[in-house]
């Protein structure tokens, strides 16, 4: 214990003393925090449309009006022809072209069926086919007035309707940053965590103080432990400060119990520093122990199901999910914060993080040699 | 010349010396090209939901095996009351639930209304809405077939046609955004690293004092990875093409020759942060931090740049690879011509001169 | 037995075909200061690095302080010191911090620390400077400072490659003055070097070509033995027979 005493000082010291990186350390996760989750927004509004109206009734007014209302679409014009309108999707200036027909109104009341015709552009897959499904159900709506409009109530009545209520539990409002914020948190703690251990014991490597170090009677266990516990501590603050920022800037405070919160992420900190002490250990400069933990950091946090759900992802991508520590992070950190999840309800993601944690750690242990 | 090349393959060979980076630096668009062709989908598939049924009967029955049926659901279980429901989402692999009330089928058919309620776990607000939409079309289908609703009257029927990615895949969006990321990745940090390497190591300062010119010195640095960058462009279009079977539309060599000159704006920009840095760690951070973060942000390729606030939107325009991947989009997915890029390649162009013009003239500053 | 704290046979390092040490026996005497030379690439580094248990030998036997290089590295490492060729204190920590910090991983209790670090400092003279962060000391002081903390915990042997590159006369002379002070201590030094008039100051000296040893005697007996009139030309004589450049 005492040999870890004065390694422990030691790290803190070195620590303290470079200010520029404390600051990043810091810094950076507050910046992010404040920026990301305003940059990463995928909530679907602002659709840019076009539309060509080749019927200037009443009818279609009407439906024009009825679209550009509803607060998903943003009319960017008129156009003419729909090469002209396809001319604006090229440029991105629209991404949906609403084309209604020449004889809309007179053949939908003469006819009873009328088509209208709509181009979305699909390079963005998600954007289009939640566009499409807005349009969509705001025809369907507009259809439904213009029935109820035109034909006589009792003619109707006998068929009938199944009522659907919908109603969104514990994001009422879908609020978009709500769940952001705390999967980028989780980000911004993995990245912290990772690449300040990955980095470390590398340093001594390319400074070669480790071979000071390795003539000493210092046990490996000690060395490892050593290297652990401050970016431990560290983890811990920039989470901390994370949640402050997270209730500043967007309000979100935690629906479940902050204390259980940090019971996880004081194991899940465990296993992300035992990982890269892990890579710290195989790498002999900075620069490939940079490049090796962005590569992992970039897998994990892609995978880990920050941006797209994990549910739809194909089997072998799930089956590699499970190996993820920062997938177990972020889904813990969302049922926590959003849904108030208790104890019982991550248990099993605590459980195996610990083994994360036990895992990782006991390999760097074995695989950083004193000798060659 | 020979000295140059001479310098050129020294640079080559710390490259290729470096095992472990290379394999990362080959290995990395092709994980980065299954991971976002396969996993990363946006479409909303067998997502787990639970049911409950406090109707039991003919109706709520054939309901739920349509929505069993559809590839959109699963579900996991079928619970006996509400009260049950609170647990099922906060353990977190249930993402919606359907209930049932008592007398469903009766109501529908004496009353003729009937309710269902649909409640999703809204933490994740586009996936609760898309499988809301979901649920609900299959339950109007229903309804449609029971009714025979084809035959209402006054039908405005929407075609919908999706342009150039009618599966709506993700592939063609992300592609253009990796590429974007890769070259980022290679060309300035990489090229800054090295630079400041031998800053660092004082090795930098007997290449100085050789004969040869010092700006040639810097540009021998960049050379190894304007070609490593180009060898993955290669191989990324191969990939998207055969594994993600995503053709190229529109002109081969218009593309390469505007990956060419995204490289060159990268490889400035690597010099550039070289130039103004001393220390490795500094030069890490400034392109992890400062380079990296942008372009998957503000390219576009990931978040819709039009959703930002305006700030972000504007600060997006400094970003070299909105630019390119703008430039990938038209030309790769949208298979437009030379016509349709000439403003972002102009941007590109005008990026790089003022880059090597504000790098070449602190360098020279430096040195006297 | 008793007072030799190195006894080294047939210790030999292998990487791939290539042979780095091969085949070297010799003895160390307790409180001796040997000097171990040979050219650059001779195999001196290799050879120290397996007597300080940081590489493994292919094979042979190797004793040091009473403890088998194999099978009890982590208790050799209690009893020895390293300096190595590289300065490998810690930049960005104080001349106080980097003693305070090597004492503790040795082991010392906080009075020892307290009480060997007030002397070290003052017995190089360096009160002025106990505050200043090591990477603003110029070399001289820092190879000094770098040597006084490998002894911190009164090993038995010190280990010392090149010790001295690099720095003017002056400050060797310096340096080779706390040498003889630690060596009066009672330490057992075994020290690299390519100055030749450091290995006159050598109690016995060997000479490596090519991975093996190809004199070992005290300096005044090499020459009477080679013939020369300085350790320079003794040197020459072996080292020109190598077969192995840098």
């Amino acid at each position: 214990m005492r040999i870890l005493r004065f390694l422990l000082i030691k790290e803190f010291k070195q620590i303290f003393r470079n200010r520029a990186i404390l600051a990043i350390i810091l810094a950076m996760p507050v910046i992010q925090l404040i920026i990301l989750p305003l940059a990463a927004n995928y909530e679907v509004k602002n659709i840019n449309l076009a539309v060509i109206d080749n019927n200037h009734s009443d009818y279609s007014r009407d439906l024009i009006t009825k679209v550009t209302s509803s607060g998903y679409f943003r009319l960017t014009g008129y156009s003419q022809s729909y090469r002209k309108a396809l001319h604006l999707v090229e440029e991105d200036k629209a991404d949906i072209i609403l084309e209604i027909p020449k004889n809309f109104e007179k053949e939908l009341l003469t006819e009873n069926q009328q088509q209208l015709f709509i181009t979305i552009n699909a390079v963005n897959g998600t954007k289009a086919g939640l566009g499409g499904g807005y349009i969509s159900s705001i025809i369907q709506e507009y259809n439904n007035q213009i029935r109820v409009k035109n034909i006589v109530p009792d003619k109707f009545n006998p068929m009938p309707a199944i009522e659907i209520t919908s109603s969104n539990w514990y994001n009422p409002n879908l609020n978009y940053q709500l769940y952001m914020v705390p999967g980028v948190l989780a980000m911004l703690v993995t990245l912290v965590g990772g690449f300040l251990s990955a980095l470390n014991i590398v340093k001594e490597k390319e400074g070669g103080t480790i071979e000071q170090i390795n003539v000493s009677p210092i046990k490996k266990y000690h060395f490892i432990l050593g290297k652990l516990i401050p970016f431990w501590i560290l983890g811990n603050v920039v989470f901390g400060l994370g949640l402050i920022v997270s209730w500043i800037f967007y309000g979100i405070v935690p629906l479940g119990s902050i204390l259980l919160l940090y019971g996880f992420v004081v194991l899940y900190l465990l296993a992300i520093l035992g990982f890269g002490l892990l890579v710290s250990t195989f790498c002999e400069t900075q620069q490939q122990a940079m490049l090796i933990m962005f590569f992992f950091i970039m897998i994990f946090v892609l995978m880990g199901g920050l941006f797209t759900s994990i549910d739809s992802m194909p089997e072998w991508a799930k089956t590699v999910s499970r190996f993820n520590p920062v997938s177990y992070f972020i889904d813990v950190m969302r049922m926590v914060i959003i849904k108030g999840s208790t104890f019982q309800d991550i248990k099993p993601h605590m459980l195996i993080i610990i083994c994360f944690a036990i895992v990782l750690n006991f390999a760097a242990v074995l695989n950083y040699r004193k000798t060659s | 010349m020979k000295q140059f090349f001479t310098f050129i393959n020294k640079e080559f060979l710390h490259v290729l010396r470096d095992r472990k980076t290379l394999l990362i630096l080959f290995g990395m668009p092709v994980v980065q090209i299954l991971i976002f062709g396969f996993a990363l989908t946006n479409e909303v598939k067998n997502s787990k939901i639970v049911v409950v049924d406090y109707a039991k009967d003919v109706a709520s029955k054939e309901i739920i095996n349509k929505i069993e049926a559809s590839r959109y659901f699963e579900i996991d279980h079928i619970l006996s009351g509400t009260n049950e429901l609170e647990t099922a989402f906060k353990t977190g692999k249930i993402k919606m639930a359907v209930v049932f009330p008592e007398n469903f089928n009766s109501n529908l058919l004496h009353q003729n209304k009937a309710q269902i309620q649909i409640i999703a776990d809204a933490s994740d607000p586009n996936q609760a809405t898309t499988l809301t939409n979901y649920a609900s079309s299959i339950i109007a289908d229903y309804q449609s077939q029971m009714n025979q609703l084809n035959l209402a009257p006054y039908r405005i029927q929407p075609q919908i046609k999706m342009l150039y990615n009618p599966q709506l895949k993700g592939a063609p969006n992300f592609v253009p955004g990796v590429m974007a990321l890769i070259l980022m990745l290679i060309c300035v940090m990489m090229t800054a690293i090295s630079i400041v390497k031998e800053k660092e190591m004082g090795t930098m300062e007997i290449l100085l004092v050789s004969p040869f010119k010092s700006i040639l010195v810097i540009l021998s640095k960049a050379v190894p990875y304007l070609i490593l960058s180009t060898i993955n462009v290669a191989s990324i279009l191969l990939l998207s093409f055969f594994v993600l079977e995503l053709p190229i539309k529109g002109n081969l060599f218009l593309l390469f020759s505007e990956s060419i000159l995204f490289i060159i704006t990268c490889l400035t920009l690597g010099i550039f942060i070289s130039v103004k840095t001393d220390s490795m760690q500094t030069a890490m951070l400034l392109s992890l931090m400062g380079m990296l973060l942008p372009t998957l942000l503000f390219s576009g390729f990931m978040f819709p740049v039009e959703n930002m606030p305006i700030p972000l939107q504007i600060f997006s325009n400094i970003v070299p690879a909105k630019w390119y991947y703008i430039i990938v989009k038209r030309i790769m997915i949208e298979g437009l011509g030379f016509a349709a890029v000439w403003k972002e390649t102009l941007i590109l162009i005008g990026t790089t001169i003022f880059l090597l013009f504000i790098s070449l003239k602190s360098f020279k500053i430096r040195m006297s | 037995m008793e007072n030799k704290v190195i006894i080294c046979k047939g210790l030999t390092k292998r990487f791939g075909d290539f042979i780095a040490v091969d085949n070297i026996t010799f003895e160390v005497q307790k409180g001796e200061i040997f000097g171990f030379l040979g050219a650059n690439g001779a195999g001196k580094t290799t050879a120290m690095r397996m007597l300080c248990g940081l590489s493994k030998p292919t094979s042979g036997e190797a004793n040091i302080a009473g403890f088998d290089v194999y099978k009890e590295t982590e208790k050799i490492k209690k009893n020895i010191g390293y300096m190595s060729q590289k300065f490998s204190l810690y930049d960005d920590l104080t001349v106080l911090e980097n003693i305070n910090f090597f004492a503790g991983i040795y082991g010392l209790s906080d009075a020892e620390i307290k009480s060997n670090s007030q002397s070290l400092i003052e017995s190089l003279g360096m009160q002025d400077l106990a505050d200043k962060r090591v990477g603003s000391l110029p070399l001289g002081w820092k190879q000094k400072l770098a040597f006084s903390t490998a002894i911190i915990h009164k090993p038995e042997i010190v280990f010392l490659d090149e010790p001295t590159g690099g720095v003017d006369p002056l400050t060797r002379r310096q340096f080779w003055d706390l040498i003889y002070e630690a060596s009066g201590n009672g330490i057992t030094i075994f020290v690299t070097t390519h100055y030749m008039d450091e290995a006159e100051y050598c109690d016995r000296v060997s000479i490596m070509v090519d991975g093996r040893v190809e004199a070992l005697e005290s300096p005044s007996n090499l020459k009477k033995q080679f013939n020369v009139g300085s350790m320079d030309e003794v040197f020459y004589h072996l080292a020109r027979e190598a077969k192995r450049g840098e």
